[in-house]
């Protein structure tokens, strides 16, 4: 009969309109009382009593918690992690950016050269506007020195700060993606997991750290 | 006073202000002050302050329609709808209006500056006197003139003059576009919709609305389903609604006849639209929900708002439902399919009438049946015989053949 | 009663030209005489930029070709190389091509009937429940490749990374949910009366008329003809997978629609035998350098992309770049019958005629 595909397809929506809803709130989602006790984990009194503002907002309904989305560990965020203790300034990553905005400069090393030479880096600029975050220079980065960051709150209103400067990439919290980084898959790491920051530069590398003898055999008693 | 006075919310507050000797019995508390030789004042009074009331409560009606139809078609497409800006999304609309006031105000060099001007009020000022004559209530309303009906189909047929006006005054062709589409369109739906109403009108014995409140013993949208299935969609294709939204196509037309408007030009368009929504949506229940009537436990205004709300979310149902037909298929809906209806549903009715004038409980529901019985077989013949020219192709459900290996 | 015509410049801004595209309409009252389409709002010179760029690097340009269908740009493009230097690939990492790839056309076809259905005037409520099953292969995609859209995931010989653990329970669940979600949108959408009126019948493309204008893709086979690639001329693994193609019937906007849905449960069971054959070993071979510097030579591999025969020409002097690069982009080839398909229609069939072609306007220009 005329009509029945019609009826079907209200009673279609409708049936959406009663399912559950599929909207993530980032940055943060309004929540009533229920919602926030649930949140903070507190008794309604406990929280009244810490924060009395919170409370009669949740009241009304407006209290924010954060909300973010489900973020994969392979995630190419928006800002770097640079290992610089790692780094030994060979520019990999500038030649193999398709775009070229990786700038590099270095200059011979005063660091301890007892592992071989290495630079000193002065200048390491990443230009995020212009950067497609394709992770090739991580691909290409032979001692796991350059990784893909997993944040991406990164916007700013001038051009000019989107140029990640090298003492940013020294300085920043480092919770890099496990993008190309098959070690860090192995060792089951959750960038975006609490206490997930990485301080030593020696849990990110390919292989184990090897110990003195290990270095002795290779670089002395082989040659 | 005479007709004015059978308003119970206008005498309560008349009778507040005015010494009239008639009154005192109305009064609750005697605060009267206005001398009976100078009625005249307390009636404007009266009447500006209902007119007040009324306008900002439409006004205030629209910004809660612009927040539910967002919301609720927010939660048919499975996401929250708006939820920023107060509680559950609240003021959002009130942040849109500021918007809109404070965007600028183009005229562009191709248009007919009065024409232009003069448009959007069209298509708000009409939707207002709507307003005072329905009954929210057993007592609430504000006025009950004899001819009612007729007054709302009349008023609702200039916005179409308007829609024309804002598409011609534009000087775009998206704009004209829209326009003539829309004169087409709502003006082959004012005929299935007038007829239809007759049906309401029959059945009632009275022109005004609140004789036809009076009337439905039973719910016209069950005692004449066909009636009130084709005011539906000519009331949704009046309103510019989805599926008939073609004057404003979104994906054709860009805005349609208001491409060219912007800031409160547009914002009176808008709000013409939202609330001419509201206002059909109660004629609706007046014609076809029995208006404010429903078991007496629950005030009467109460039943006439849920069932208000009620009609108003069927319309944002289809809205979230339904794409968009042609033009060629609406008017071949019109003339072909919801005219045909309508007249047989006058026609089915009057015969009913003539033979029972004065139905009993037992013949309403004869009635009934009979008009049921009549508004499945014609929908059926209507799909079967009509559906084909409707759209000037055969339409047949139809699936894929597959590739052979 | 004398009348004019009118003509009208529709887009680049408008809001169903999918992009940056215009058409110059004339028209008689609301009959449209003459359609003529202008393109080239979008163009990047993808394929100059391509002889610049070493072959790895030039994965990143596939992906904004069409950015609804990105893994099959990049397998396209990738198998081009392997031919072109004689990669042979690894077992798993053409498996695991063949899922995205497959998973992929899910996802375009999804973005195709949303949109179709959106440019018939549907407030936006199918595409939204479409792009909400989209939604769930971009995450699909982000577990495996870290990017949803651009996602550079196929490298020459494989893909550059096995998928993670928890891609795989996530895949299962998909491939669980899925049908039942197209269910609900078949009864949205296949019965509506609305849409068989809007659709039947409107610009129908004859199946000579496809053939001579080289239309590919569900294009073609919904104006019946039996041609898909993965059946004709099987790449990657397709000789062992067995699927069904489906055609249609009278190759009306409904025939396009219809085949696309259906080729979405098509592309599940095929996920679903992949995930039966696939096994443990490594996604790209050992001897397969960081910068490929393939032999003089040409090649061209088309596949079957998710808007019709999409190959990568190559031309390589032996450098680690390609000296010439041609896209065969089905976009721009289906996209040159519009004007023979849409005259004599209605001015609100011209757009939904345009959104059932399904092209990209990333593709189109390039």
């Amino acid at each position: 009969m005329f009509g029945i595909g019609l009826l079907k397809g209200l009673f279609t929506t409708l049936k959406n309109l009663l399912g559950p809803v599929f909207t993530v709130q980032y940055p943060n989602k309004k929540v009533g009382l229920i919602g926030a006790l649930k949140f903070h984990k507190k008794s309604p009194l406990e929280f009244l009593r810490t924060q009395p503002n919170e409370f009669i907002k949740s009241l009304a309904g407006l209290h924010e918690v954060p909300e973010y989305p489900s973020q994969a560990p392979r995630f190419r965020g928006q800002d770097f992690n640079w290992f610089e203790d790692r780094c030994t300034g060979c520019a990999s990553c500038a030649k193999y950016c398709p775009l070229g905005i990786i700038k590099i400069e270095t200059t011979p090393g005063s660091r301890d050269e007892k592992e071989g030479s290495s630079y000193d880096i002065d200048v390491f600029d990443i230009d995020i506007g212009r950067c497609m975050f394709c992770g090739l220079c991580v691909e290409a980065c032979p001692f796991d020195a350059l990784h893909m960051g997993s944040g991406f709150e990164r916007a700013n209103e001038k051009r000019k700060g989107l140029v990640i400067p090298v003492d940013e990439l020294r300085t920043a919290i480092k919770t890099p993606s496990t993008w190309f980084r098959p070690q860090m898959e192995d060792k089951n790491y959750k960038p975006k997991e609490k206490g997930a920051e990485i301080k030593d530069w020696h849990d990110v590398g390919r292989h184990e750290q090897p110990s003195d003898e290990e270095l002795t055999e290779k670089w002395v008693n082989e040659r | 006073m005479g007709p004015v006075r059978e308003s119970f919310i206008f005498e309560f507050l008349y009778c507040h202000l005015s010494l009239e000797a008639s009154c005192s019995s109305v009064r609750i508390i005697n605060i009267a002050f206005i001398p009976e030789s100078l009625s005249w004042i307390s009636f404007s009074l009266t009447a500006f302050f209902w007119i007040f009331v009324f306008v900002n409560a439409a006004l205030v009606g629209v910004l809660a329609l612009i927040w539910g139809e967002r919301r609720l078609i927010g939660k048919f497409q499975a996401r929250l709808g708006p939820n920023r800006w107060g509680p559950l999304g609240l003021f959002t609309p009130v942040a849109d209006a500021i918007k809109v006031m404070f965007k600028e105000d183009i005229e562009p060099t191709l248009s007919d500056k009065l024409i232009y001007v003069l448009a959007p009020i069209l298509m708000v000022v009409p939707v207002f006197m709507i307003f005072p004559i329905i009954p929210y209530g057993a007592k609430t309303f504000l006025t009950n003139i004899s001819v009612g009906v007729v007054f709302v189909l009349a008023i609702t047929s200039i916005n179409s003059l308007s829609v024309l006006m804002a598409g011609w005054a534009s000087g775009n062709r998206f704009a004209i576009i829209g326009g003539i589409r829309a004169v087409a369109m709502l003006l082959s739906y004012e005929i299935p919709m007038g007829i239809s109403a007759a049906g309401v009108v029959i059945v009632a014995g009275s022109l005004s609305l609140s004789g036809v409140v009076d009337s439905q013993v039973i719910p016209n949208a069950i005692f004449q389903p066909l009636g009130f299935i084709t005011f539906l969609i000519a009331s949704t294709a009046e309103l510019n609604r989805s599926p008939f939204d073609i004057t404003e196509a979104e994906s054709e037309l860009v805005a349609g006849y208001m491409t060219d408007y912007s800031s409160m030009k547009f914002g009176l368009f808008y709000l013409g639209e939202f609330m001419a929504t509201i206002a059909s949506s109660a004629i609706i229940v007046t014609f076809y929900f029995s208006g404010w009537r429903g078991p007496s436990f629950i005030p009467s205004e109460i039943w006439f708002l849920a069932k208000w709300i009620g009609v108003i979310a069927i319309f944002i149902w289809f809205r979230a439902t339904f794409p968009r037909l042609r033009i060629d298929q609406i008017m071949s809906l019109a003339w072909k399919g919801l005219f045909e209806l309508s007249l047989i549903n006058v026609l089915v009715l009057a015969l009913m009438i003539a033979i029972w004038p004065d139905p009993t409980g037992m013949q309403l529901l004869l009635m009934t049946a009979i008009n049921w019985i009549v508004f499945l077989a014609s929908v059926y013949i209507f799909g079967k015989i009509l559906s084909p020219n409707l759209t000037g192709n055969k339409i047949k459900k139809r699936s894929v053949i597959y590739g052979l290996d | 009663m004398s009348t004019e015509l009118v003509t009208m410049n529709i887009g680049p801004i408008h809001p169903s030209t999918h992009g940056v595209f215009r058409m110059r309409v004339t028209f008689d009252g609301e009959t449209i005489i003459d359609a003529e389409p202008i393109i080239g709002y979008l163009h990047r010179g993808s394929e100059k930029l391509a002889e610049e760029r070493t072959y790895t690097q030039v994965v990143t340009l596939t992906d904004r070709m069409d950015y609804t269908a990105s893994m099959t740009n990049n397998q396209a493009y990738i198998l081009s190389v392997e031919k072109l230097s004689g990669i042979t690939p690894s077992e798993r990492g053409v498996w695991l091509r063949m899922i995205a790839s497959e998973l992929q056309r899910i996802a375009a076809h999804s973005v195709a009937i949303g949109f179709l259905i959106n440019d018939l005037g549907a407030w936006h409520t199918p595409l939204l429940y479409l792009l909400r099953e989209r939604e769930k292969i971009l995450e699909l995609f982000e577990m495996m490749c870290g990017a949803r859209i651009t996602n550079s995931y196929l490298r020459p010989g494989g893909v550059f990374m096995d998928a993670p653990d928890e891609f795989w329970p996530s895949l299962n669940r998909f491939l669980d949910e899925m049908p039942n979600r197209l269910d609900d949108i078949e009864n949205l959408l296949t019965d509506n009366e609305i849409i068989l009126a809007r659709t039947q019948n409107v610009a129908i493309l004859d199946k000579n008329d496809a053939i001579n204008a080289s239309i590919t893709g569900p294009m073609l086979r919904a104006s019946g003809v039996d041609w898909d690639l993965r059946h004709r001329n099987p790449y990657d693994y397709y000789e062992k997978i067995s699927f069904r193609r489906p055609l249609g019937t009278v190759g009306d906007n409904n025939d396009r629609y219809l085949v696309r849905l259906h080729e979405i449960r098509e592309s599940l069971k095929i996920v679903e035998q992949c995930l039966d054959l696939i096994e443990p070993g490594p996604v790209q071979p050992e001897e397969v350098p960081f910068l490929v510097r393939p032999p003089k030579g040409e090649s061209y591999v088309p596949i079957e992309a998710p808007k019709g025969e999409l190959g990568f020409y190559l031309v390589s002097d032996g450098g680690i770049s390609p000296f010439r690069c041609h896209v065969r982009a089905p976009s721009l080839i289906n996209l040159t019958l519009l004007r023979d398909m849409v005259i004599g229609y209605k001015i609100a069939d011209l757009f939904v005629t345009f959104g059932s072609i399904d092209v990209n306007m990333g593709e189109v220009d390039r």
